[in-house]
C-alpha cells in the first residue's frame, strides 16, 4: 500500500532521482536495524523473564549482604583534615528544590512496633546525649565524600522509645516525599546515628534539616535526610530508589 | 576408521571449553554493565557511548552487574581448581620465561608464529592466558574492594583504600579487554582454532 502511493506521488520525477529516494530509505531503514541491534542490550533488561531473574538476583545479594553484615565491624574513621570541601549535594532533585522544614513546629513521628510513640521536637532530640563521625560518604553511583556528622546513636534512641528490635525493618518518610528502609542488624550498629548536625553546624537544608540518619555501612541512598516519621515493622517497606530496582539493602 | 580418528588430535578438555564460553559470555555482560555503571560517576575525562553499556540506567547496569558477578565467581573457582588439580596449567602455561615470551610476540607481530599443533600453547599464549587469569583475580579483589568497603576494608586498604580501588579496578578492566581483543583477532587470523574451542579436537598437521 504505501510503496504504490510512493510510485504515484513520485511519478513524473526521474528514474534516476527514485532510485536515489529508495537507496537512501533502504540505507535509513538499514540503519533503524543497526540502531534496533544496538538497543537490544536496553531490550533484554526490559524483557519480564530477565527482569525476574535480575530482580531475583537482587534478593539473592539482599541476603548475602545481610549474611556478610558484621555488626560490630566499624567503618574507617578520619580526621577532620580529611573531609571533603566543599561536601557534594546529591538528591533526586536539583539544589535549589531542597525542601525548607520548619523547625519550630516540627515533631518528629514514631509508628510500627514502638512502645513510647509519643512525637519528638527538635529541642528534645538535641538533649540527648550526643556523638561526633567523620567518615566517607559512598554513592550507588561511585563517588565518595568524606563528611563529619553529629547526633544520638541510633540504637539508643531506639531503646528509649521502646522499638522491637526484634522487628526486621525501619522504615523512614522525608519531608521531600523520599522514603527508604533499612534492616534492623545494621540500624543497631553502633555507628548508626541520627544527625542533626554537619561540619560542627546545625544541619543545613541541602544536607537534610532537621536531621538525616547517617549510616556509614551503607550506600548514600538508603541514608535519609529530613525525616518526618519512622516505623518498625515487620513487613518490607520498600524505597524510592529500592522500588525502581536499586539493590534494597546496599551494604558497604 | 582407526586412520581417520588419529587424524584428530584432543585440545581442550570439555571443563576448559564449558568455563570458557561461561566466562567469554559473563565478561561481556561484566564489561558492559560495568561500562553503564562507569557513565554514572565517571574517573576519567570520557564517557563509554551507551549504546555499548548493558542496563539502559545505573540500576539495571548494577542488577547485571552483581548477577554475572556470581555465575563469573563459580566459574572462575572451577576453573582454577581444575587447573591447578589436574595439572593442566602445569602442564600447558609452563615452563614460560621472559625470553620466549619476546620471541613468540615478535613472532606473532611478523605473522610468522606457526601454530602447526595447537594442543600446544606457544609462548605469546602463555602469557596472554596467564595475563587473563592475573586480570580476573585482580578484578575479583578490587570489585569486593568497592562493593564492600566497610565489611572488607582489609581488602579495600590493600588497594590503598576505596578511591585507588575505583581506578585500580577500571586499569584492570581496560588490560583485560585489551587481552581479549588481541585474543579475538588472533582467532580470526587462525580461524582454525576457533572450531576447536568448540568441538575440543583439531586435525593433526600433516
Amino acid at each position: 500500500m504505501k510503496r504504490r502511493t510512493m510510485e504515484t506521488s513520485l511519478a513524473g520525477h526521474s528514474p534516476k532521482l527514485i532510485r536515489s529516494i529508495e537507496r537512501r530509505l533502504f540505507l535509513k531503514q538499514g540503519l533503524s536495524l543497526g540502531a534496533l541491534a544496538l538497543l537490544s542490550g536496553c531490550e533484554l533488561t526490559d524483557d519480564e523473564g530477565v527482569q525476574r531473574l535480575l530482580m531475583g538476583m537482587s534478593g539473592l545479594n539482599d541476603r548475602a549482604q545481610g549474611w556478610l553484615f558484621n555488626p560490630n565491624k566499624l567503618a574507617p574513621e578520619y580526621p577532620e583534615s580529611a573531609i571533603t570541601k566543599p561536601f557534594p549535594f546529591n538528591a533526586f532533585y536539583s539544589v535549589d528544590e531542597v525542601t525548607l522544614v520548619d523547625g519550630k513546629d516540627y515533631k518528629l513521628e514514631l509508628e510500627g512496633l514502638i512502645r513510647e510513640k509519643k512525637p519528638w521536637t527538635l529541642p528534645e532530640l538535641y538533649e540527648l546525649p550526643q556523638t561526633s563521625q567523620i567518615t566517607r560518604h559512598i554513592c550507588v553511583e561511585g563517588w565518595s565524600a568524606i563528611g563529619k556528622w553529629s547526633g544520638v546513636r541510633f540504637s539508643d534512641f531506639l531503646a528509649r522509645i521502646g522499638a522491637d528490635t526484634s522487628a526486621k525493618y525501619i522504615g523512614f518518610t522525608c519531608a521531600d516525599d523520599y522514603y527508604t528502609s533499612i534492616d534492623m542488624a545494621t540500624a543497631l550498629h553502633p555507628q548508626t546515628l541520627l544527625t542533626f548536625r554537619f561540619a560542627d553546624q546545625v544541619l543545613p537544608p541541602k544536607y537534610g534539616f532537621p536531621m538525616k540518619l547517617r549510616i556509614p555501612t551503607k550506600l548514600g541512598f538508603k541514608n535519609p535526610k529530613h525525616i518526618m516519621s519512622m516505623f518498625v515493622t515487620n513487613e518490607y517497606p520498600g524505597g524510592y530508589w529500592e522500588d525502581q530496582g536499586y539493590n534494597w539493602f546496599s551494604g558497604s | 576408521m582407526e586412520a581417520a580418528q588419529a587424524q584428530w588430535v584432543k585440545v581442550h578438555p570439555l571443563i576448559v571449553r564449558v568455563t570458557h564460553w561461561i566466562n567469554a559470555f559473563g565478561i561481556l555482560i561484566m564489561v558492559a554493565s560495568g561500562w553503564r555503571i562507569y557513565n554514572a560517576s565517571p574517573l576519567f575525562p570520557f564517557r563509554i557511548p551507551n549504546e555499548l553499556t548493558l542496563g539502559g540506567w545505573l540500576a539495571g547496569a548494577l542488577q547485571w552487574h552483581f548477577a554475572a558477578m556470581w555465575l563469573l565467581v563459580i566459574n572462575g573457582i572451577a576453573y582454577v581448581t581444575y587447573g591447578i588439580v589436574s595439572g593442566h596449567f602445569r602442564r600447558k602455561f609452563f615452563p614460560l620465561t621472559p625470553a620466549t615470551v619476546f620471541h613468540d610476540v615478535l613472532g606473532a607481530l611478523r605473522g610468522k608464529l606457526a601454530h602447526d599443533d595447537l594442543s600446544v600453547y606457544n609462548a605469546a599464549q602463555r602469557a596472554a592466558y596467564l595475563a587473563i587469569i592475573v586480570c580476573a583475580v585482580v578484578l575479583v579483589f578490587s570489585g569486593l574492594a568497592i562493593w564492600k568497603p566497610v565489611q572488607l576494608q582489609e581488602i579495600t586498604a590493600i588497594f590503598g583504600g576505596y578511591e585507588s580501588a575505583r581506578v585500580v579496578h577500571f586499569l584492570t578492566m581496560a588490560l583485560l579487554v585489551l587481552i581479549v581483543v588481541v585474543h579475538i583477532a588472533m582467532v580470526i587470523l587462525v580461524p582454525r582454532t576457533f572450531p576447536t574451542m568448540i568441538t575440543g579436537r583439531a586435525r593433526r598437521a600433516s
